[in-house]
């Protein structure tokens, strides 16, 4: 081959403090390909793309551009270099144009007047060449999360990248988003463009990219052609070990209704209607998946019920009526009626993230008997030695009650979350996104255990925006569009296509 | 792991802080002229080195372990009471009042009384901001400051009217009655044969505000409550899942808080002036803020802290006696101590930080 590859790092390391983020990391990226990088949270994926973004700076090591050793002090040099990089959370200004947002930063003069219009035009260059179509006069505000994406792509393009870095793209993206979002990259690559696509998802690597390269724990475990490869043989080389892909159970043996959600309505501080008139039903022993893109009104559906959200309309807990305004609403009063919740945001909500491990499992149970030693002072010894024993049977890695909750990785905070609410027997368990940001190891346990909850014959109701996990866990599926329940399926009847098209709220019953 | 140890955290940092607060207090004091060394040593003979010292060092301590305590466990619920000042003014109000107007049999009765009426009148004058953060999220801090000036008001209004007694020229009210004077430190620690200065305002407060430690050093760290306010006050939508009440918690709190700097009052005003006199609290509520972000929040620290203040009261006061240094160069030091423990705590906090970072790893590298 005497092509130079587009990227290539030599033996790049960095170390932030005690954790060695990248150790030793080589690699090549040869122009007009796409190149996955896959592994878990945590694995250094992030920390490689931002030192060669120019965000950190490493420790030693070398990166050539094009065959050029190039040294990247920041991330103009980067977008000097011709690289440029798609956020996972994005950076635009809200009350900006599309154009605005493309040009702040690379204005030419004082006046933006005809920065505007050179922009103006090159970017009708660019949509044409890349069928990458936005209004350029629209607001941010106004658009939706694909259309936003968009712009992040143009706003690297108008700085003539030749080597994009997408970061976890798809993560807050409809299924059709994401075909679509990957058919420009198709385009991109075809135009000769060099796109490296980082990601967790198994399926957006095999679909996609040609090579992948696949990090463990700050290491670079191999590089593959895609074509030569599989989803089993990728997660093995991320876990580093044998996982299952999918999840077995038995077959669900729905016993009574219950919880009973009728004619739910929640409208927020800012006056926006978020649940219309959502009713929904969970029995004994299943687990009713809701599917839908985050933000449809899903996180305010728990929020209802797990006490921390009024609303109007009726909800029952096995026949018996859930205040769900007043001082009944709270999240005390739910644990009391054997409701348990793992909230979608672990260090948000489920954690208290400068507690020791030992002080985050009574949290929200700390009236309970068990956990006080007489009428005035907690137990904590008898907290440390139900802590000690949850961490084993939940296998918290490491098992120590005495560290602080954000010591552990994002997996092994989710599991000490799990146990926490499991571990307390509910006979309702409200789950959000049980798995968002949790390594695959850790993903195949919580899901053992939902099911193991849902086989003792409790009722589970699965909030997840991972269609995959939806369709995993779920004995049925309703899917949320719009604060509105938009159809109820059954997994078996179903499939990803069908659901996306009711996760954007398009209601065919054909589909 | 990727944190420093108690022991770098608790001693070695607040230690460095201190020592550079010295260093440039030598430097502004040599800069005017004077010998910085001989300043020093005339601050700890006079702080320290005699039992009278000691005597004005432990009571203006005992001052400081109240209202700083008092922020602590506001700050456990991440909520800045600055409003330790008025509540302590108003704690003397609650104070003067019990003892005034209550047949006291006994010193011991009258300081249980006046405990617990200096600690109402303060938990009182918190609630106030404490309902309208709660309920109207009006700004604690905000509020907290407007009732300093508002408590200083109304002891104003009160001591040249109501309560200053006829004929006398003195803002202030009557003496209180004998059976209600505490016993100063002299008698107490004469009890078990220990000499002591007996012309000294340290008296057996002292002993009340370690208590005080310990109960908050179990509130805190041993039942339910104060699990519910430090995990509101790490996370408030945590608190919020958890099913913890918002208006409880900093409604609770702020009682206590009020409470505890109320209760200063038992030392200055009972223990110390055995009447209430304008701007009795002297400063000493805002100093609690210093000696809690100094002590960390812990009781423990904040008891090390207030010894410190305490000290550096005193000892500015000899040094204002004894030389030619201004009064004011005193609230330099001060302010000086506040400055690199409180504020500037990061700075010395990142480098050592570093250095512990880096001298671990050579370690691992080294096994």
């Amino acid at each position: 081959m005497d092509q130079h590859p587009a990227i290539e790092l030599r033996s790049i390391s960095k170390a932030f403090g005690m954790v060695q983020a990248n150790k030793d990391i080589s690699m090549r990226v040869m122009p007009g390909t796409i190149h996955g990088i896959i592994g878990e949270n945590g694995a250094g994926k992030s920390t490689l793309m931002s030192i060669l973004y120019g965000f950190y700076k490493a420790d030693s090591g070398e990166i050539f551009i094009n065959g050029n050793k190039t040294l990247i002090p920041d991330s103009q040099a980067a977008i000097a270099a011709g690289i440029g990089m798609v956020f996972q959370h994005f950076k635009l200004v809200e009350n900006f144009t599309v154009l605005e947002n493309i040009i702040l930063g690379v204005e030419d003069g004082r006046f933006l007047r005809p920065s505007l219009k050179k922009a103006q035009a090159e970017l009708t260059q660019l949509a044409n060449e890349y069928d990458l179509h936005v209004e350029p006069n629209a607001l941010i505000e106004d658009l939706g999360v694909g259309m936003l994406q968009r712009v992040e792509i143009l706003k690297a393009l108008y700085r003539k990248a030749d080597i994009l870095i997408l970061d976890e793209p798809t993560g807050v993206l409809t299924p059709g988003e994401a075909d679509q979002l990957f058919r420009i990259l198709g385009r991109l690559r075809d135009e000769g463009k060099t796109i490296i696509l980082i990601t967790h998802k198994l399926r957006e690597i095999m679909d996609i990219t040609d090579t992948v390269s696949v990090m463990r724990r700050g290491e670079m475990t191999a590089t593959v052609k895609t074509a030569s490869t599989s989803p089993e043989a990728l997660a093995e080389l991320m876990v580093g070990r044998k996982v299952l892909m999918k999840v077995d159970k038995a077959a669900a043996q729905p016993g009574d209704s219950v919880l009973q959600v009728i004619g739910l309505n929640v409208t927020d501080e800012n006056g926006v209607h978020r649940l219309k008139d959502v009713s929904l039903e969970v029995r004994a022993g299943e687990i009713l998946g809701l599917a839908g893109v985050s933000g449809n009104g899903q996180s305010e559906l728990l929020e209802v019920l797990g006490g921390y959200r009024k609303a109007t309309g009726t909800v029952t807990l096995s026949g018996e009526k859930i205040p769900l305004t007043g001082s009944g609403a709270n999240g005390q009063s739910r644990r009391n009626m054997g409701i348990s919740h793992v909230p979608e945001d672990r260090q948000r909500e489920g954690l208290i993230m400068e507690f020791a491990a030992w002080e985050n499992i009574p949290f929200g149970y700390h009236n309970a008997p068990e956990f006080q030693r007489n009428r005035l002072l907690m137990n904590n010894k008898a907290v440390r030695t139900e802590t000690a024993g949850s961490m084993e049977r939940f296998d918290v890695r490491p098992p120590d009650p005495r560290l602080r909750a954000s010591g552990f990785s994002g997996g092994n905070q989710q599991k000490i979350v799990v146990a926490r609410e499991i571990e307390r027997n509910p006979d309702l368990l409200l789950v959000g996104q049980p798995t968002r940001g949790v390594d695959i190891g850790a993903i195949e346990f919580i899901h053992q255990q939902i099911i193991a909850l849902r086989d003792q014959g409790k009722a589970i109701l699965l909030v997840s925006v991972e269609l995959d996990e939806i369709m995993a866990l779920s004995d049925r599926i309703a899917v949320m569009f719009d604060g509105r329940i938009m159809g109820e399926r059954l997994p078996h009847e179903t499939d990803v296509k069908a659901l996306g098209l009711l996760m954007a709220g398009i209601a065919k019953e054909a589909a | 792991m990727n944190r420093l140890p108690r022991w770098i955290d608790l001693i070695i940092i607040p230690a460095i802080s201190l020592l550079l607060a010295m260093l440039f207090s030598g430097l502004a004091i040599w800069s005017i002229g004077e010998d910085p060394f001989n300043a020093f040593k005339i601050m700890i003979d006079g702080s320290l080195r005699s039992t009278y010292g000691w005597g004005y060092t432990l009571y203006y301590a005992t001052n400081f372990i109240f209202t700083g305590l008092a922020v602590s466990i506001a700050f456990h619920a991440r909520l800045f009471n600055i409003g330790g000042e008025g509540q302590a003014v108003l704690g003397g109000l609650g104070v003067a009042l019990i003892c005034l107007y209550i047949p006291w049999p006994h010193w011991t009765l009258a300081l249980v009384g006046a405990s617990i009426c200096g600690a109402l009148f303060g938990a009182a004058w918190a609630a106030i901001p404490a309902f309208l953060q709660a309920k109207r999220g009006s700004h604690i801090v905000i509020t907290t400051i407007m009732f300093n000036f508002i408590a200083a008001a109304l002891l104003n209004f009160l001591l040249i009217g109501l309560l200053k007694p006829a004929k006398v020229m003195e803002p202030a009210t009557a003496k209180f009655p004998e059976a209600t004077n505490l016993p100063n430190l002299h008698e107490v620690l004469g009890l078990f044969g220990i000499p002591f200065s007996k012309a000294t305002p340290a008296n057996i407060s002292l002993f009340v505000a370690i208590a005080a430690c310990i109960v908050i050093w179990v509130l805190i760290w041993h039942t339910r409550l104060g699990y519910a306010i430090r995990s509101f006050g790490q996370s408030e939508s945590a608190a919020k899942y958890a099913g913890i009440s918002s208006t409880k918690i900093i409604m609770i709190t702020m009682l206590i808080s009020g409470a505890l700097a109320g209760m200063m009052a038992i030392n200055n005003v009972m223990g110390e002036a055995e009447r209430l006199v304008l701007n009795a609290a002297e400063g000493a509520g805002f100093i609690g803020i210093a000696v809690a972000l100094m002590g960390r929040s812990h009781p423990f620290g904040v008891f090390l802290a207030a010894l410190l203040f305490g000290f550096l009261y005193q000892g500015g006061a000899e040094l204002a006696f004894s030389t030619s240094i201004p009064r004011e160069m005193v609230v330099v030091i001060q302010s000086l101590v506040i400055l690199f423990t409180g504020a500037l705590d990061g700075m010395v906090r990142a480098p050592i930080e570093r250095l512990y970072l880096a001298m671990q790893k050579q370690k691992t590298v080294a096994e």
